[in-house]
Parts: structure tokens; C-alpha cells; sequence
């Protein structure tokens, strides 16, 4: 391994104070006039308004960023203030690194992720290992929903003592559930 | 300084089939908590309450895993980068501030579990040669050992949950290590590696994302990890890593074919400086090292005596040499100390 990685190419100076390297590119639009110029970061926190951090590294983050604006150029403000619900990330981030901030994220954003994710991994669905405790959680639910369209049904032809077998069951299961999702039930 | 560090991990044995070019296969698996911030949006408490969960948690687990939990905030730097260039961490793991980070290995160094990387876990298990099914097994049963304490982010359409989207699914990414001397020398290795890049795979430098291809070793792995079982996964990557063996293998017959006799002079030169020099630095002792392993493999140099490739390039790092001479040390003073120990290792004694 190199000892120190290289810092990589020339630096350009920042156009506004001439004196720190520029890294970052801000975009303005006036009038819709697009203006685009190299500022150091001091020099862009100053103005208060950079759409755009331009990091030296290409990154899979960056790319990811690149891929969820669709081509549009510098990433604009498109997603106002679009926030997941549960932690409260704002989608402009993961535009902007890649990454988002939990797994709730991936419900919250799904939509937006979803072509996304076809992109990138070729497919949209996981064929792979299943957690046991997820396994299990997967099939209660779906006894669940067998047993209540049974109950519908049981009702609608006042089999009342089919019925309230049933719902013995689907209270028990739910109970089950109840005390395994302690931890944290999830959709 | 911990010596505990300083020793070679299991994989670096070089032993099992197709090892003279496949030096090591490893299966890594992204896990994350359920209903938790990922590890860039944990706030203090919360990083704190996590780490201490999980330190828990490997306390906890079934006899038999043997993991030792370490918190890097507790490592001293220098065995740090000794971790990272033994592979045991990523560069990532170790990115200042460490305040929250940890890794768990066992005695073998066959497993190491990365704690508040880009995800809460990184189970890695690295075993010698081609052994991906073997080194799979393992993770998964630590998996499933971690998952009676661990609720992990799961989603049915999803698979595992992952801070980046292109972790997303199986969670794992699969490699294999390889030492392309042949096709490096024959100018073939671009071509190869954009092939890769059609069947979803891809091929990174020796330290992994965004490093340099030292030493003509390169790692290769699968770059979807959605949509195919675990096990479809390994087999494609087996697949084409026994490809790229038997180019590797094509290429170095060529080689012979073609230019024996400065093949031969290139490789002799190697081992002569290799043999006599009195300073060399990491990577050109890396380079000649590469050079060598290939005249060793094909008979034109005798094999280094005690180390296998991997412990060789392992051993002339920066950090392990530190750690072996239990001090730090200059730059001249490393490439000093790293000549001697390769002299030592090729010819038995110092020349």
C-alpha cells in the first residue's frame, strides 16, 4: 500500500476570494439565468446557497446521487423537503451521498428508490436468505390474512361457532405478535 | 501495541487448490438493526448504546465463535492500520473519529465483524484459495447465531436493508484475491477486467474501493447483490474466477513461449535485488515480490523458504513492520528493516 495517497491533480483558486482552493461549484439561477462558479467552502457558506459539493473522489455515492436526478445536471431542490417519517432524513440528502439514514427510509422513499434500486442491482426483488425470525414474522402474517378472509366468509354463512373458533386463533396469533414485535413491529 | 496483531491470519497459509494464483476468497455480509438510524446518523447516545448492544451480544454468543471484541477507540493507531493491512477492517472502519467503532475477530483471523461501518455489521470471513461455499457457511451460521440476539432490518421484497442501495438484498459481496502477474505482463488484464464489468462483476486494487492494483493483485467481486440467491451469487463469481485462473495460466505459458529468456531475466533480477538490497520501500517491495511469486510458480526461482506471498506482502506494510519491531519507525528506518526481513524469508538468513 502507498504510504500516503496521492492528493490528486491542480488546484483551482476560488473565484471569489482568489486565495483558497476551490471546492466546491455553486449554481445560481437568476432570472433563469444559470451562473455557475468555483468557490472555496468558506467563500460558498458566506453566500449561503450551494446546491452542489463538488468532492474530488468519484464515488459509487456520487454516482448514486447522479443516477437518482436522472441526468438533470447540477441536482436542484426538486424534492423540497421530502423527510422520512421515522428519522426524520431528508431525501435531498441521499441525492447528494448515496446513503440513507435508516431502514425506514427504504418505505419512506420508495417510490424515488424503487426505479433506482432497478437500475442499479439489474432487478427489484430479493431471492436470497430470509432471517429466521423475519420467516417467521412473514408466515404469521400471512396465516393472519388466511384466517380473517376465513372468518369473513364463516360469518357471512352464520357458522358462528366456526367463526368464534377463528377468532380464538387470529387473537392468539396476534398476541403471538405482539410479544415477539415488543422489540419493534414493523409495517 | 498490541502483538497480538502481529501475527499472519489463517488465510495468508497460501494452501488449497489454485492457490499459486488464487490467494484468498472472502463472503462479506452488510447487517443492520431494525429501527435505527444507520451508523452516519447515530447520535452519540444512541452510538453509544448501539456499540455497547453489540458488545453484549458478542459476549453472548454459543461457545465455539471464539470472537474477541475490540473497540478501536481502545487500539492504538499503528495496530489499526496492522488490522487494515491485513484486511481484517476496511480503510473506512478507521477513518477518524473511531469513537464509536469496533471489530470483532476470532484467533484465527479467518473472521472479522466490522461494528458501525457504513452499516452496523459487516460480517467478513476470508479463507485461503478458492474456498467461497466454505467461506460462506461460516457467515451464515454466524448470521443466524447473531440473529437469536439481533433484529436485523429486513424487508420481504427487499431482502437486508443497507445504508447504500447497492449493498441492498443479500447484503454480500463476494471476492476472491488474485495474482494476475501473466496477465498484467501480457496487457491483457484491462481487457479481462471489462468483461467482468458486462456479467456484474467488478475487479478493485489490493486495499479494495479506489486503491492501486500493487503487487498485481487485484480483487474480484460480485457488484449486484439483489435479486439471486447467495449461493447463485458464489457460483457465478467461481465461475469466472476459475476463468481468469485459466487466462492467468494461458498467459503465463505465452509468456514462457514467447520470451523465456527475458522472462527468466526479469524474475532473476527480481530475486537478486530481493536478496541483496538493504532498503526498499513497501511497493517496491511489493513489485518484485509479485515477480518473484511468478518465477517461483514457474519453477525459474527457488520459492521463498518460510513465508507464503501473502505473508511476504503483508509482512513489508508500513504498520507490520512497526508492530514487528514493537516501535515506530522512520521511513528509512522501515525500508531498512523490511529489506532484512524478506532477505531473511527468501535465502533463510541474512545475506
Amino acid at each position: 500500500m502507498a504510504e500516503n495517497p496521492g492528493a490528486g491533480g491542480a488546484l483551482t483558486l476560488c473565484q471569489r476570494c482568489h486565495q483558497r482552493p476551490a471546492t466546491v461549484q455553486v449554481a445560481t439561477v437568476v432570472n433563469g439565468e444559470k451562473r455557475e462558479r468555483r468557490l472555496c467552502e468558506e467563500c460558498a457558506r458566506e453566500e449561503g446557497a450551494f446546491h452542489l459539493v463538488l468532492t474530488p473522489v468519484f464515488t459509487v455515492q456520487n454516482l448514486l446521487g447522479g443516477l437518482v436526478g436522472q441526468g438533470v445536471g447540477p441536482l436542484r431542490p426538486v424534492w423540497g423537503d421530502r423527510r422520512c417519517g421515522y428519522c426524520g432524513y431528508p431525501f435531498q440528502r441521499f441525492a447528494e451521498t448515496g446513503r440513507l439514514g435508516c431502514d425506514r427510509c427504504y418505505e419512506a422513499f420508495a417510490d424515488q428508490l424503487e426505479p433506482l434500486i432497478r437500475r442499479i442491482q439489474g432487478r427489484s426483488s430479493h431471492h436470497g436468505k430470509v432471517p429466521r425470525r423475519g420467516e417467521r414474522q412473514l408466515l404469521r402474517r400471512r396465516e393472519l390474512e388466511q384466517l380473517r378472509a376465513e372468518l369473513r366468509g364463516a360469518v357471512e354463512r352464520e357458522e358462528f361457532e366456526r367463526a368464534a373458533e377463528l377468532r380464538d386463533r387470529i387473537r392468539a396469533l396476534e398476541e403471538e405478535a405482539r410479544q415477539v414485535g415488543a422489540g419493534g413491529e414493523g409495517a | 501495541m498490541n502483538p497480538e496483531f502481529g501475527r499472519f491470519s489463517r488465510w495468508m497459509e497460501g494452501k488449497g487448490p489454485d492457490s499459486d494464483i488464487v490467494l484468498s476468497a472472502r463472503v462479506r455480509l452488510a447487517r443492520n438493526l431494525r429501527q435505527l438510524p444507520f451508523p452516519h446518523r447515530l447520535d452519540e447516545g444512541q452510538a453509544e448504546t448501539t456499540l455497547a448492544r453489540l458488545q453484549e451480544t458478542f459476549a453472548a454468543l454459543e461457545e465455539g465463535w471464539h470472537l474477541r471484541f475490540h473497540r478501536l477507540a481502545e487500539v492504538a493507531p499503528l495496530d489499526r492500520q496492522v488490522l487494515v493491512e491485513k484486511h481484517l477492517i476496511s480503510p473506512q472502519l478507521v477513518q477518524e473519529p473511531v469513537r464509536f467503532q469496533a471489530v470483532a475477530i476470532d484467533p484465527g483471523e479467518s473472521i472479522s465483524i466490522m461494528i458501525n461501518e457504513e452499516d452496523h455489521l459487516r460480517i467478513q470471513v476470508v479463507l485461503p484459495a478458492l474456498s467461497l461455499n466454505e467461506a460462506w457457511q461460516v457467515a451464515d451460521r454466524l448470521d443466524d447465531a447473531l440473529e437469536e440476539h439481533l433484529d436485523f432490518a429486513f424487508d420481504a421484497r427487499w431482502g437486508y436493508l443497507t445504508a447504500c442501495p447497492t449493498n441492498l438484498g443479500t447484503g454480500m459481496r463476494a471476492s476472491v484475491m488474485v495474482h494476475l502477474p501473466g496477465l498484467v505482463l501480457t496487457r491483457q488484464v484491462a481487457q479481462v477486467f471489462t468483461t467482468l464489468s458486462q456479467v456484474g462483476m467488478v475487479a478493485r486494487g489490493l486495499y479494495g474501493e479506489g486503491t492501486d492494483a500493487l503487487g498485481n493483485i487485484f480483487q474480484i467481486s460480485n457488484q449486484v447483490s439483489l435479486g439471486l440467491s447467495e449461493e447463485e451469487f458464489l457460483h457465478n463469481l467461481a465461475v469466472v474466477a476459475q476463468q481468469i485462473v485459466g487466462s492467468e495460466r494461458h498467459a503465463r505459458q505465452h509468456l514462457r513461449q514467447e520470451a523465456g529468456i527475458r522472462l527468466a531475466d526479469r524474475v532473476a533480477r527480481a530475486y537478486g535485488i530481493l536478496t541483496h538490497a538493504k532498503i526498499l520501500t513497501s511497493e517496491e517491495a511489493l513489485r518484485l515480490l509479485s515477480e518473484v511469486k511468478l518465477g517461483a510458480d514457474l519453477g525459474i526461482v527457488p520459492a521463498p523458504s518460510r513465508a507464503s506471498f501473502a505473508q511476504l506482502a503483508v509482512l513489508t506494510q508500513p504498520g507490520f513492520l512497526q508492530l514487528r519491531a514493537g516501535r515506530a519507525l522512520s521511513p528509512l528506518e522501515r525500508d531498512e528493516l523490511r529489506a532484512r526481513l524478506i532477505r531473511e524469508q527468501l535465502v533463510g538468513e541474512a545475506a
